[in-house]
């Protein structure tokens, strides 16, 4: 008989991240009841969508990459030739029935070809299957970078780079490139606008414009800090409630969870956070085979670059990119890959004993 | 075996590898993570007394309050361009239950059409929730009774009053005025953000869009304190916004109607302006549309049959539309010719045509008679075309082409609109260029009379008409005459007066000048004049040249036969001239499209503007006579009403 594998912690921890969200949202949403619904929905689609996930085998998966791959390439290029404008970025594909992301389906599908490249050959990787990688990433990265979505540009360059580093990139060469881009980004900034110059200024000093580039910024980490160690209680912080916060129930919807559950709730949530991903990478440390464990440390590991770029960006440590806290900001996109991540996760370790080469 | 032991060796390998890297990634995570811990611990522990104070500061918000925008009045202060306030209804997303019902309950008071509905729905989904969208614009106040008695069960709906761009002359002044509409996604990208809050117009065209930056005004804050719930309970300080810059033009309203009336229903353009000065007194296109409907947007459907209007009304003709000369050039070739030695009685026999040494083709006069011996005087004042296919042929291209450019054709005129074409004026360089083909002494002869590739924009007609007023003073023509500049409620306006460059001067002979005026008096004055018809009875001088420029090339042997030709086929006319000549107070372009001959079509609407300035006559408003523009000159000559330039190589 056919039975149903999950991960059992995976799953537990994400069923109270979730719970978490629609009660933040609840909070954050100006108590709306429709955002809840809608989130609710999009909540039991991605966990539909996660359990048969699970259910593929990894060795399946590991075949359907290429296809996978391509398919998301010719829909990126389609979605900058017809797609829809949203909020000034073309990033949709209407298909009649729904609109589609498909910059959304490379996040998973760019990390599976390059493990794909990566382990047609023995590890670590040599010069030519490292520059196969690395376009096989670029390409991907320049068309969203196009559309422009520099957030989800960001992080498929980094679950790439991730692979490249799992599959043992020179730890020498690691070095060599920080050292390049040490000397490199000061000669850049000379190059840029200045107004590009004038946004990294006030991401270092945004009290420097408080009115204008530094405002948002500035109500946010107001928010954060008014919470102090135990928070105003839910539904009572002032500046989330008072309008202060931009895209509150989105991307800056951590400011709004900061100022009203305070430090103690910032240290839970994180813990939350740090379990899902400590529970992934040793997914990845006690599957078999050399795809899924690039695949799963991938995955995980750029799970928490959304947490810390999102959480970053909003207590004013980095700039504002447009990265959404993951399954507590409202939208549904995101969430869906992000489950399907994890459920792709889940079918590394049902197949982890079937997988030894 | 042996293979086996190397690949078991090889996965041994790749799993320490991956490991130790796995090993690494914790170390990042927990790196990372306590980052955030000290991030959240500095902001929340060691800064939250700061913080804490800012927070509950925080009941005081900064508001834009959006400068209201500068009228524009035309030069004898009649209000062009106007803010009215207007009722909009605006949804905040945010604050709805249900969007469907409140739509419903909605259209039970108050009529919402479809498309406004499509155009809402739209917005809201492309723009954030908690931004307010407007529903329905223009509210009468029986709609904002009804809307206010309702209120308290349609949450989340609001009636606002807002300032809206009116055009009280509909589209009279709509190709110099351009409109105003809602600032899009394009317009963000080269816009200050900063500079617009508050404001939902931007000029799109004309002096709305080139006086952008006047017109707009300086954005105010106002400090509001707010309850809990975010709604304002008091104002605790103001920085007013300052207006934007009222605008006053050159451009005399009621000349700019009635030059449209005199052209009737026909497509074209009429420029006036002023030589002495440059000031544009009228700059008509004909068909106009009505900017009103481009403020708010305008719907798909009125775009689109605006679009494919077969008279195109949305085409700048005054601006942008690019038309052959004609022989309106003739005066002007006739200068390079005095200027470069040509003497002005020296007889040219006309035969009806022309012929290159070594060819066959005839380039025929639009005279198929001929007109026999003609001097400078004549060939002006007759439009004959052998005299300037002879003339051009030994001047030749480089100095024809040097001296039309020295007057400024072929360069912009600098006018004070946006994207103004250059026009052009054909040179070898150019041909080589652009056609990749060599100069042949044929497309001389068709530059002479003003054909071939030649191109000018009516304005460019008219500023070369104030040139030849002016003896050759050049001017860059002005829309606007000065700008009024509010400096707060206490102080006085600062008035900035604004003038076109000078240019300097052609470099031609004052006497030579006066050679081709007279000439061009004659054209008017003379009986044998050919726009003789429209000089009658005038009270003042006149110098004019009549021009006809053919749309289609017409076969070497075949006759221009117009009642063979469909509408859009047929010549257009046109007609430059000013008065009085001695000291000449407007300069007068006028093309009609495909309306025939220059001087049956073209001349007397000219007539008809230099009378309703000069005089304060207007012929339309004294005995509505038949128009007898056509009459023939029975004496000795052929029956042909005007000029009419046919020639075009066809080989």
């Amino acid at each position: 008989m056919f039975r149903i594998k999950v991960d059992l912690p995976l799953l537990f921890g994400l069923l109270i991240l979730c719970a978490a969200s629609l009660l933040i949202l609840w909070s954050a949403g100006g108590e709306s009841y429709r955002l809840i619904v809608n989130q609710g929905i999009r909540m039991g689609i991605a966990f539909v969508g996660m359990m048969i996930i699970a259910q593929i085998r990894i060795d399946t998966l590991f075949r359907w990459s290429p296809y996978f791959y391509a398919a998301g390439l010719l829909m990126l290029v389609l979605v900058l030739v017809v797609g829809d404008v949203g909020k000034g970025a073309q990033r949709w594909l209407d298909l009649g029935v729904i609109r589609f992301q498909p910059s959304e389906a490379m996040k998973l599908a760019v990390p599976m070809m390059v493990a794909w490249v990566i382990t047609r050959k023995t590890l670590p990787p040599g010069p030519k299957n490292l520059i196969f990688a690395a376009l096989v990433l670029v390409v991907p990265a320049a068309l969203i970078l196009k559309q422009p979505d520099l957030g989800t540009t960001l992080l498929i360059l980094m679950s790439g780079t991730l692979i490249i580093f799992l599959a043992g990139f020179a730890w020498k060469h690691i070095g060599i490139l920080f050292a390049i881009s040490a000397v490199a980004a000061p000669i850049l900034y000379q190059f840029l606008h200045p107004y590009q110059q004038r946004r990294i200024q006030t991401l270092f000093d945004p009290w420097s414009d408080p009115l204008g580039d530094g405002y948002h910024t500035i109500q946010s980490m107001i928010a954060i800090g008014s919470g102090g160690a135990q928070g105003k209680g839910w539904t009572e912080g002032s500046q989330s409630q008072l309008d202060f916060i931009p895209e509150r129930h989105t991307d800056f919807i951590f400011s709004v969870f900061a100022e009203e559950n305070g430090f103690i709730g910032v240290l839970m949530l994180l813990c939350l956070y740090v379990a899902l991903t400590a529970r992934g990478l040793y997914i990845a440390y006690y599957t078999k085979d050399t795809f899924s464990r690039l695949l799963a440390g991938s995955l995980s590991m750029t799970f928490f670059f959304y947490v810390f770029v999102n959480i970053g960006m909003v207590s004013g440590m980095l700039p504002v990119v447009g990265v959404p806290l993951p399954l507590i900001s409202y939208g549904g996109t995101s969430m869906v890959t992000l489950m399907a991540g994890f459920g792709i996760l889940m079918g590394i370790h049902n197949t982890r004993s079937l997988m030894s080469r | 075996m042996v293979k086996e032991n190397i690949e078991l060796k090889d996965y041994l390998r790749e799993t320490n590898l991956i490991h130790a890297r796995l090993i690494a990634l914790v170390v990042l995570l927990g790196l990372l993570s306590l980052a955030l811990i000290i991030r959240a611990w500095h902001l929340q522990i060691s800064s939250f007394q700061r913080f804490e104070v800012l927070s509950k500061d925080n009941r005081v918000r900064l508001l834009p309050v959006p400068p209201v925008r500068g009228q524009i009045y035309d030069r004898n202060g009649k209000v062009l361009a106007e803010n009215i306030p207007v009722f909009t209804l605006e949804i905040l997303p945010d604050q709805v239950r249900d969007m469907d019902d409140l739509l419903d309950d909605l259209a039970k008071i108050i009529e919402v059409s479809p498309s406004e509905i499509r155009k809402f729905r739209g917005l809201v989904k492309a723009r954030p929730d908690f931004e307010a969208q407007v529903l329905k614009v223009n509210l009468s106040e029986e709609e904002v009774a009804r809307f206010v008695v309702n209120r308290y069960r349609l949450p989340g709906a609001s009636v606002q009053a807002r300032l809206q761009r009116n055009y009280p002359y509909g589209g009279e002044l709509v190709h110099v005025l351009g409109y105003v509409g809602r600032i899009n996604q394009r317009d963000l990208d080269s816009i200050d953000e900063k500079a617009y809050k508050g404001t939902d117009y931007i000029g799109k065209s004309g002096i709305e869009a080139h006086y952008e930056d006047h017109l707009l005004g300086q954005v105010g804050f106002e400090q509001v304190e707010t309850n809990a719930h975010g709604q304002i309970i008091r104002e605790l300080d103001r920085n007013p916004p300052v207006s934007g810059d009222d605008i006053y033009l050159n451009v005399d309203a009621d000349l700019q109607i009635k030059a449209r009336e005199y052209l009737g229903d026909r497509r074209g353009s009429v420029i006036a302006i002023e030589p002495s000065s440059g000031d544009v007194l009228a700059f008509v296109s004909n068909p106009v549309y009505d900017p009103n409907k481009f403020v708010n947007g305008i719907d798909h459907r009125s775009y689109n049959a605006l679009r494919e209007d077969v008279n195109r009304p949305l085409v700048n003709r005054a601006l942008n539309g690019r038309y052959a000369p004609g022989s309106t050039i003739k005066g002007l070739v006739s200068l390079t010719g005095l200027e470069n030695g040509w003497n002005r009685n020296a007889s040219v026999t006309c035969n009806g045509y022309y012929k290159l040494k070594g060819s066959s083709h005839r380039y025929r006069c639009w005279k198929r008679g001929g007109h026999g011996p003609v001097d400078m005087l004549w060939s002006i004042m007759r439009s004959c075309d052998v005299y300037y296919y002879q003339m051009a042929n030994s001047l030749g291209i480089d100095k024809i082409s040097e001296f039309l450019k020295g007057f400024g054709l072929g360069h912009k005129t600098g006018i004070d609109l946006q994207a103004e074409p250059s026009g052009l004026v054909p040179s070898r360089d150019w041909k080589r260029d652009r056609r990749g083909a060599p100069w042949y002494p044929g497309d001389t002869l068709n530059t002479g009379i003003g054909q071939g590739y030649m191109l000018v924009t009516p304005l460019q007609l008219g500023v070369m008409t104030a040139t030849l007023a002016n003896r050759g003073e050049r001017i860059e023509p002005r829309l606007v005459d000065r700008l009024v500049h509010s400096k707060g409620e206490s102080e006085e306006p600062e008035i900035i007066d604004l003038q076109g460059d000078t240019l300097g001067n052609v470099e031609a002979k004052s006497a030579n000048f006066d050679v081709i005026i007279d000439a061009m008096r004659a054209v008017v004055e003379h009986p044998r004049g050919t726009a003789r018809a429209s000089g009658l009875d005038a009270e003042y001088s006149i110098a004019g040249k009549t021009g006809t420029a053919q749309v289609v090339a017409i076969a070497q042997g075949a006759k221009y036969d117009e009642s063979k030709l469909s509408d859009f086929e047929k010549d257009h006319a046109l007609f430059v001239s000013f008065a009085p000549i001695e000291e000449p107070k407007i300069a007068v372009a006028v093309i009609v499209e495909n309306g025939g001959s220059g001087s049956s079509a073209a001349a007397p609407v000219a007539r008809k503007v230099m009378d309703f300035y000069l005089l304060g006559k207007d012929a339309n408003a004294i005995v509505p006579e038949t128009e007898s523009d056509n009459v023939e000159d029975s004496a000795t000559d052929t029956t042909i009403p005007a000029t009419s330039n046919i020639s075009e190589e066809t080989l």
